[in-house]
């Protein structure tokens, strides 16, 4: 095979990839998060058990990753918006991905406590 | 070498240009139509411009749910002890207040349209048989409606004492 025929892509591509898939995945998420609080008009009892779930520590690490796929999209979003109507935006589009992903990693670490502390605590024992 | 006549600026002599043209400004050129000109006989547009207003619509659609889903998340993961304090009551408390109704409410429309949005683009990216284009886009829009409509009655009809 001839060598460098295989697109890998690069900042701008990658970005585009990871925004599809936190995209799909947050939609996903939506359909559940709208049916579970739609108990709220079952009963009482029918919502707290359901959302009990969401309590246990696995679920708060896939809660973690909701956090995570959801701020990704949201400053990965305004690169997008700021690369189409900005007129340097195209330009400075590498510098802001990894403006993004500087921003997505404080914000990642700031969450770790508020979302995971109490199933660390529940695992661990306090 | 070149064979063909150039002048200093590169650009070669323009045929009918010049005097010898015959054209003026009491005698001009005929008009030649521009070939894409929508004229009478262009048969019309059946698409219109709904793929620009979607494109339109998820930047927009998208500065404003960055607001509302980042606040949310602090509301109910965040502040407060998190997760562990969600429940009935709290889900009552809020809705009290108009305010955490609108905000739900118009964090479920934009979200649900931009997610469904985004999921046709991403069908009409891979499936490239037309029925399945068709199936998938038709449980997408069923489930898409089913959704919001669901959403909307539950944030409208709440009822603090059901029990």
């Amino acid at each position: 095979m001839p060598a460098g025929t295989l697109y890998r892509g690069r900042e701008g591509m990658w970005s585009w990839v990871a925004h599809r898939v936190t995209g799909v995945l947050i939609f996903f998420f939506l359909f559940v998060h709208v049916l579970d609080t739609a108990l709220v008009r079952v009963s009482p009892e029918a919502y707290d058990t359901v959302v009990a779930t969401y309590k246990t520590p696995v679920v708060a690490l896939l809660e973690y990753g909701l956090v995570a796929a959801i701020l990704f999209h949201a400053l990965n979003g305004l690169r997008v918006i700021a690369v189409d109507f900005w007129s340097q935006g195209p330009r400075y589009q590498k510098q802001m991905l990894w403006t993004v992903v500087g921003i997505w990693l404080v914000l990642m670490i700031g969450a770790l406590y508020p979302v995971l502390g109490h199933a660390a605590r529940e695992v661990f024992g306090s | 070498m070149s064979t063909a006549e150039t002048t200093a600026s590169g650009v070669g002599p323009v045929e009918g240009s010049g005097e010898l043209s015959g054209y003026s400004p009491d005698n001009p050129a005929p008009v030649i139509e521009p070939p894409r000109k929508r004229t009478k006989k262009t048969p019309k547009s059946t698409r219109g411009n709904f793929e620009m207003a979607a494109w339109l619509f998820m930047r927009l659609s998208g500065v404003v749910l960055v607001v509302l889903v980042i606040g949310h998340l602090l509301i109910q993961l965040v502040l407060d002890g998190g997760v562990s304090k969600i429940g009935f009551a709290f889900v009552a408390g809020r809705w009290a207040s108009p305010f955490w109704q609108v905000w739900d409410l118009l964090m479920l429309w934009l979200a649900m349209l931009h997610g469904a949005n985004g999921l046709r683009t991403v069908i009409n990216d891979y499936a490239e048989r037309p029925n399945t284009r068709l199936w998938l886009k038709g449980l997408l829009y069923t489930a898409t409606v089913f959704t919001i409509l669901l959403g909307t009655l539950v944030i409208f009809t709440f009822d603090p004492n059901i029990r």
